[in-house]
């Protein structure tokens, strides 16, 4: 009988929580709070005090449903809308319901949202038909706020540890996770009743136009590892055609951030200063628009503020450069770019997954269930369209209590020695190549060729030979080296990269229509074609280890929509019937 | 296949007079997201090991003495 090397250290946990961004943090609190006997373990690959999409915070929530502006209802169907009717609406109305819940709860742990002088929530209109968008200008402290009550609760928590793979048990469960250790490259394996997932978007799958492979829209550390280490414990993705493109700032690769400055009076506009969108909310039918002007000769796109008052752009100012990326001050003074008499240059990011933005991810029920028992997902890497930050801790909570009810009901599972034996091998091969391609030039040729084949506009042709490229980067893997732990730790990101690319180029294939506007626009299907693409479209690890694709049906909506509404994210472009 | 060496420029600089590193300080080291930051033992200072920024900055939101200076990188500036 095989046993498992003594090279690794094996610890035992309850409930696994891998990823301590936002989601994961919330996750491991509401598992200890639903019973506190529990062994709660919150792995990150970093560091909790800093790690995950909100290192240095958030100025706003983007999807605030609080009594009064917005119902759950009407929530459900501005989301269902705005992704073209694909949403399982039982999970979009999971996190409406409990959405100001957790301002409540956030508000009492010390999150300072924006109040007007009744003491109300200052909530302002961005999307199209409904109003959600609640200011944080206080937002760098969301991370010490977190770090405290994980303090509180005792979640034990493992800083600088990465997960390769989930292990599964003898029925298909999940039973823990293979760890790494990126400065000694040390392994480990944790053994779990449950884990739950919350590894942030895959945000390392296009390349930037800069070139630069961490000049990425995403925190680049989130690679991708959520969405690959689900599809190898055989767990159904889904949307993964839905891709993530966001409108950013040019060169500097952050938001510009239409949704401070739209409230304030802020918009898009063209090379002339003139507006071309009615509504600057993200989606894929608003990013069609965008790349329309961008190519269509009255380009670049610009964020354009300079027509605003001087409080008006001081307070701005103060917000975009303290929260969530405050290096885009830095970046203006080099390029002197002042608000006040000069546009912004914009221009379309790198694709992406991410379930928080688009829709793209490991597939989950309201319950965060994934399809594989015991497994959760939670945050931008799990399924629920246009999520965001105040969804990954709405989600972290669902996923953290119903894991530990999980607890209760099943027996901690059996590992199997042959899995983790077979992936210490897989991990630690590229450290014992002393020669051979290193992590960043297989990485960069990836990501060049996710840009070059399958970013949209999408043409057949082009993603069958990103196919054939990527099947020749497989085979490179055997030469895949690493000269120390860090680098080791790239490589595994490759793997998870080139994993995440196969997805996206299968998933791409099989939606023969166009959808979400520039998300999947398809050159060779360009219409939506609803009789026979009403669907979800979801992804797994096929028989030959490849992706498979197959149709998930629409459970019947919750909440229906008014014809008249149906297509109001169709119709964001401004008419101009004045003749230039 | 043999390997070369190729120098970049990084973003992030450490003023090696305010660095406190030779008196145990971390900090810089412990928050960055992307492990790009290490110590040199010798010098007694934090430097950035690895070409790998998102110039997020809170190596140089945390740092103590302010020894920390992160600009954009050389590609993206």
């Amino acid at each position: 009988m095989t046993t498992i090397s003594k090279e690794d250290s094996i610890l035992e946990a309850d409930v696994l929580v891998i990823g301590g961004g936002t989601a994961g943090p919330m996750a491991a609190v509401k598992a200890k709070e639903a019973n506190p006997n529990l062994r709660v373990v919150l792995l990150e690959k970093a560091n909790v005090k800093r790690s995950g999409a909100i290192s240095m915070g958030m100025d706003g929530l983007n999807n605030a449903v609080i009594p009064g502006h917005a119902t759950p209802e009407q929530y459900v169907k501005e989301i269902t809308i705005a992704n073209d009717g694909i949403v399982n609406q039982k999970t979009v109305m999971a996190y409406a319901r409990g959405s100001y819940d957790m301002i409540k709860l956030l508000d009492s742990w010390g999150v300072k949202f924006e109040k007007d002088e009744t003491g109300d929530y200052n909530v302002k209109k961005v999307h199209h038909l409904g109003t959600y968008v609640l200011p944080m200008p206080e937002g760098h402290h969301m991370k010490k706020i977190l770090y405290r009550q994980l303090k509180r609760h005792r979640v034990q928590v493992i800083n600088r540890y990465m997960a390769t793979r989930l292990l599964t048990g003898s029925n298909g469960q999940v039973a823990g996770a293979f760890l790494l250790n990126p400065r000694t490259a040390e392994t480990a394996v944790i053994r779990a009743k449950t884990v739950i997932l919350c590894t942030g978007a895959a945000g390392r799958l296009g390349l930037p136009s800069s070139g630069y492979l961490f000049g990425t829209y995403e925190n680049p550390t989130n690679a991708g590892d959520g969405y690959a280490m689900a599809y190898h414990a055989g767990a159904e993705l889904s949307g993964l055609e839905c891709y993530q493109i966001n409108p950013l700032i040019k060169d500097y690769n952050g938001p510009a951030c239409a949704y401070v400055t739209g409230p304030m009076g802020g918009y898009t506009a063209n090379s002339k200063g003139e507006r071309f969108i009615e509504c600057d909310y993200w989606s894929g039918q608003m990013m069609l628009e965008f790349y329309r002007e961008l190519e269509g000769g009255k380009g670049p796109v610009f964020l354009k503020m300079d027509h605003l008052a001087e409080e008006t752009i001081s307070e701005i100012e103060t917000i975009l450069h303290s929260n969530e990326r405050p290096s885009r001050g830095r970046f203006h003074e080099r390029r002197h770019t002042n608000y006040r008499d000069k546009m912004v240059e914009m221009h379309i990011s790198e694709i992406g997954f991410c379930s928080g933005h688009s829709a793209s991810g490991v597939w989950v029920d309201e319950n965060a269930r994934t399809t594989v028992p015991g497994l959760y997902g939670a945050g931008d890497m799990a399924a629920v369209p246009h999520n965001y930050m105040l969804g990954a801790f709405v989600y972290g909570q669902i996923a953290g209590e119903d894991a530990a009810a999980y607890c209760a009901d099943n027996a901690m599972p059996e590992l199997d020695a042959a899995q983790v034996n077979q992936e210490r091998e897989r991990v630690l091969a590229p450290l014992k190549r002393s020669d051979g391609i290193t992590p960043y030039q297989m990485e960069y040729k990836i990501r060049r060729m996710v840009n070059d084949y399958l970013q949209p506009p999408k043409v057949t042709r082009k993603m069958e030979i990103a196919r054939e490229r990527f099947a020749e980067v497989r085979e490179d893997m055997q030469y895949l080296c690493a000269s120390d732990p860090h680098e080791l730790m790239r490589a595994m990101e490759t793997h998870f990269i080139l994993d995440c690319a196969e997805m996206a180029a299968a998933a791409s294939l099989y939606r023969t229509e166009s959808r979400w506007g520039l998300y999947h626009y398809r050159v060779d299907y360009p219409e939506t074609d609803n009789d026979t693409w009403f669907t979800h479209v979801q992804t797994i690890k096929g028989e030959d280890t490849m992706p498979a694709c197959f149709k998930r049906p629409i459970d019947p909506y919750i909440v229906e929509l008014d014809e008249e509404e149906k297509d109001s994210y169709s119709k964001l472009r401004i008419n101009n019937f004045v003749q230039q | 296949m043999p390997l070369a060496n190729t120098l970049t420029s990084v973003p992030v600089t450490v003023d090696q007079e305010k660095c406190i590193a030779d008196k145990g300080c971390t900090v810089c080291v412990d928050v960055c997201p992307l492990d790009v930051l290490a110590i040199n033992a010798e010098a007694g200072t934090a430097y950035m090991k690895y070409d790998e920024c998102w110039y997020c900055m809170p190596c140089e939101a945390d740092c103590p003495t302010g020894a920390v200076n992160v600009s954009i990188p050389y590609l993206l500036r």
